[in-house]
């Protein structure tokens, strides 16, 4: 039995039933992490945890976190030069959760800075590699987060999707992500980019621990004022298959030619769908053609006013100059990559008292229309299909205009500007690359998207022999 | 003349930090007035990474007071935006404000003018933080070699309120100012305390010429801290604007300050200066729903104010204007006089005894009516004194001096001091025969017609037994006797 390549659920049964020690898991974890993580990349810290005993939901567990998520005497950098030697003063809310369910935090995963990007390579500290092939991405911005999961340096960890964040990298490493409602899961202490669009989930290699992950970190939160009071259950129905499920497949979601590969991904998705009793449809939904350019103007718009507080008086960098202005400006102009910076412009632009209605003010209304369009979907539909990204995971560095990476957050920026819920899930490997696909559910059915997710699960045909998702060799 | 030629118009916005036990978007505490810098400070309102708002609901409740009380309708539906710019004392790079969508507009308040009343309409009345405090190494801000920042005063909650420019004046400004800090006070939402920065004001003037219409950009006069300069910077300011209309000058429009050394206005910045706030819904914070049964409850809860309290202590107890005025210059004092009069049915001795004797020591002391240890009991104990004539009116200041400093029943000290008025006849008698004897002029004086010299000769009586003969019994006897002889 390797352990590392258990899923949460059988290392807790192992540690109930005794056959396990905490230790002795930690051990294991920190040993694949000093073996591969050299090669990946997905730490920005490694911490030496205590491993306290207590009797708790998920006592002896260890996880990492993206790093733009707090834990109190930890460095949090966003992997950013202006955070580099940022020490979180609180526990953020899951931090918080997490801790007194028992989980064990072993380390701080990599990002693109500040979350934006889809790729890692915008970190202003080193680039993480995918763990199936080491010249490609791992995806963005919790590349850090999948890639660790991925090559199981740890069982679970936690990312941040504001564009599909926690999705696209889970992809593109072969790992489920899953990206709860809007207003499921606290962002307290969750360094904010945009921020209504934030929200934090859980990235692991089985649905059944996506769902046990999320059972114990959502809920109202009194730091959270976006936080929602709802009793949800996870796991309970998640084994009850989809019946009489109805999917819609957006037609505008086909229209660019997708490559062959993810075509046949698509494809092998609507047939285990179709013969586990549901049916699928394709709809038109026309607003989602403005899915990109609504999203490239609320996100930096938030963005550009979240990162005002990275001004070298009170933490973080200070390069100090000799009078207010010029610190601020080289202090800023220092500490934040090309990317942070481009979109902190393109914020400041778009909410300028002179193009506040014609761009911000005008997202805002499109939004509205697109959230609209899709709740009218989910009337006749349980969920929506598509793949995760258009493509499989790039090479570093191949991909040299922004706006490239810009278009590919497509199948997955509808969730955020609507506040649903999004899981992506591997389907299939091509060129030992894994694919993914997205299942998004209307505003708080997380559990049936995981439902959803689970029989799709169940119906793979690329799971090892001992019935887990297959784990690249190190 | 220059001042009959122009007109002048003026607009406040005024800001008021309410009277809340923590902060508007955490939990620190919002007395932070006198306290070592950076002592009531949180993840939140220092602004760390992640950290949320919440808002508190103390200050939601206390801003529709506010705008109730300023006759504001109040809005249903009102929202939090961001006002961006980049400034030490703000450490999120924002102030969490209301710009869009305000808790309350369309208000009032009357200002006394003379005998009439006038209309000064309110705009808007809104909810903010407060920002921190700079502290410059220099006293002036060029010549600082450093700068600290008390980040104390961040997350304090104010409202602000946006005036029309309906007046025309600037002692009327400073009557509204007056007027709204009685109102905050009454309502226990603010302080009032313009000194201490509890109410704060910046004035938009302009002027115009009234034969010609011409009208001067508007200034904006900024860091008045107290009543008197709200009338003498906006005096000083309409002077400067009108001399330069006169001369033919060009008013810029732009930010002046009021600058208390040279008490003069002083250019802050101009227009071209102004930076953009770049104003966007604030998407931590949910939009702030207020019902209808919530706005009742406070309207219920709202207390008398001012204006209704004059009307009624002039109608239910008889009162002037002027002694109804001063008695509800304060919640506190009015609340004082209402204990006494429910104890003792004589308003206007009670009100007397509080005006004339109270109020003068209070102001020797600078102390309130509920900082003393002088109960309303005490006060209907000295006017049942003087009704009975067991004391002189002229005593009760005394007395009531004796109660402030050991907190002594009045009637105890009376008989301490020997106070009672003296009407034993025998023993005045006595006293009136020594008096008329030692001033046989005023005698005289009496029977060439001087009716005058009888209050002459009850003072000296008065005198002779250190104010505690009882005067209307001494009159009586002087008369008499002088009338017999
Ligand atoms: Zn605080």
């Amino acid at each position: 039995m390797e352990i590392y390549k258990l899923t949460v659920e059988e290392l807790l049964t192992l540690f109930r039933d005794g056959k396990l020690k905490v230790e002795e898991v930690i051990n294991v974890f920190k040993e694949r992490i000093n073996k591969i993580d050299e090669n990946v990349k997905a730490f920005i810290s490694v911490l030496e945890p205590d491993t306290p005993e207590i009797d708790a939901k998920l006592s002896g567990i260890p996880y990492a976190l993206k790093d733009n998520i707090l834990a109190k005497g930890t460095r949090t950098t966003c992997a950013s030069k202006i955070l580099e030697n940022y020490f979180s003063v609180y526990d953020a809310t899951v931090t918080k959760k997490l801790k007194d369910s028992g989980a064990i935090l072993i380390g701080k995963t990599n990002l693109d800075e500040f979350a934006m990007g889809s790729s890692t390579e915008n970190s202003a500290f080193f680039t993480t590699r995918n763990p199936w092939d080491l010249s490609r991405i791992a995806g963005g911005s919790s590349g850090g987060s999948a890639a660790a999961v991925a090559c199981r340096e740890v069982p679970f960890s936690l990312g941040s999707d504001t564009g599909g964040s926690v999705r696209l990298p889970a992809a593109f490493c072969g790992v489920i992500g899953f990206k709860p409602s809007y207003g499921l899961v606290s962002r307290y202490g969750l360094v904010a980019f945009g921020s209504s669009l934030d929200q934090i989930g859980p990235i692991t290699h089985s649905v059944r621990d996506t769902a046990l992950i999320t059972q114990l970190i959502y809920g109202k939160d009194p730091n959270d004022s976006t936080t929602v009071d709802i009793e949800l259950d996870f796991l309970r129905d998640i084994e009850e298959g989809m019946p009489g499920m109805k999917f819609a497949l957006p037609k505008q979601f086909l229209e660019d030619t997708l490559d062959d590969e993810i075509a046949n991904a698509l494809k092998k998705l609507i047939k285990i769908l179709e013969s586990n009793g549901g049916k699928v449809e394709e709809v038109d939904i026309p607003s989602l053609k403005y899915v990109v350019a609504v999203y490239y103007i609320i996100a930096p718009a938030e963005a550009s006013s979240n990162l005002a507080r990275y001004d070298g008086i009170k933490y973080g960098l200070r390069s100090k100059k000799e009078d207010l202005n010029s610190t601020y400006i080289s202090t800023r102009g220092e500490g934040f990559g090309e990317e942070v910076i481009r979109r902190i412009m393109l914020g400041t632009f778009t909410l300028s008292a002179a193009y506040y209605d014609a761009y911000f003010d005008k997202a805002q209304k499109v939004r509205t229309i697109i959230k609209n369009s899709l709740n009218e979907i989910f009337e006749k539909y349980d969920a929506i299909i598509s793949p995760t990204s258009p493509v499989v995971a790039p090479k570093i560095g191949e991909i040299k205009d922004p706006l490239t990476y810009y278009l590919m957050d497509l199948y997955t920026i509808p969730a955020n500007l609507a506040g649903l819920p999004a899981v992506s899930i591997p389907i299939d490997f091509q060129n030992g690359l894994p694919i993914g696909i997205q299942i998004m559910g209307k505003r708080f059915e997380d559990p049936k998207v995981l439902r959803i997710a689970r029989s799709v699960e169940k119906a793979l045909d690329i799971l090892d022999e001992t019935g887990h998702l297959p784990v690249p060799e190190f | 003349m220059i001042e009959d030629k122009y007109g002048i118009t003026i607009g406040l916005e005024i800001h008021a930090q309410l009277l809340t036990s923590t902060k508007i978007f955490c939990s620190c505490d919002a007395n932070v007035f006198d306290r070592e810098p950076n002592s009531s400070i949180c993840p939140v309102c220092t602004g760390q990474p992640g950290a949320l708002p919440v808002l508190n609901e103390e200050v939601v409740r206390k801003a529709v007071m506010a705008a109730l009380a300023l006759n504001c309708k109040i809005n249903r539906y009102s929202r939090f935006d961001r006002k961006n710019y980049f400034y030490p004392d703000l450490p999120k790079g924002y102030q969490i404000t209301q710009y869009f969508y305000p808790i309350a507009e369309n208000g009032y308040l009357n200002i006394k003018i003379g005998e009439g009343n006038k209309k000064i309409r309110i705009r808007r009345l809104h909810i903010e933080e407060d920002a921190g405090k700079m502290l410059h190494s220099s006293d002036n801000i060029t010549q600082a070699t450093h700068s600290l920042v008390d980040l104390n005063r961040c997350g304090i909650p104010l409202i602000e309120i946006v005036t029309e420019p309906d007046i025309e004046s600037p002692i009327e400004a400073r009557l509204f100012m007056e007027k709204l800090r009685d109102i905050l006070r009454y309502i226990d939402v603010c302080t009032g305390d313009m000194e201490k920065g509890a109410l704060r004001c910046d004035a938009n003037i302009s002027i115009y010429n009234k034969e010609t219409l011409e009208r001067s950009s508007r200034v904006e006069v900024k860091n008045i801290n107290s009543f008197r300069f709200v009338e003498k910077a906006l005096d000083f300011e309409a002077d400067r604007i009108k001399k330069m209309m006169e001369k033919g000058e060009r008013v810029e429009q732009e930010t002046r300050g009021w600058d208390f050394s040279s008490r003069s206005t002083v250019s802050m910045r101009s227009k071209e200066e102004e930076s953009d706030y770049r104003y966007f819904p604030e998407p931590d914070l949910p939009p702030l729903i207020v019902s209808e049964d919530y706005i009742n409850e406070l309207k219920e809860k709202l207390p008398e104010l001012p204006d209704e309290k004059i009307q009624r202590f002039q109608s239910e107890y008889n009162l002037l204007e002027y002694d109804a005025t001063v008695l509800s210059s304060s919640k506190k004092l009015a609340d004082f006089f209402e204990d006494c009069v429910r104890l003792y049915n004589n308003p206007k001795r009670l009100s007397n005894i509080i005006i004339n004797d109270l109020l003068s020591l209070l102001n020797e002391h600078n102390v309130e009516i509920d900082g003393t240890k002088i109960r309303p009991e005490a006060i209907v104990k000295i006017a049942k004194l003087i009704d009975s004539s067991k004391i002189s009116a002229s005593n009760a200041k005394s007395i009531l001096e004796e109660t402030f400093k050991t907190g002594k029943d009045p009637q105890d000290i009376v008989k301490e001091k020997r106070l009672e008025q003296i009407d034993d006849e025998e023993f005045l008698n006595k006293i009136i025969e020594k008096v008329i004897q030692q001033n046989s002029k005023a005698v005289e004086d009496y029977r060439k017609g001087k009716k005058g010299v009888v209050g002459f000769l009850v003072g000296m009586v008065m005198r002779e037994t250190r104010g505690k003969a009882n005067p209307k019994v001494v009159s009586q006897m002087i008369e008499s006797k002088l009338n017999e002889s």
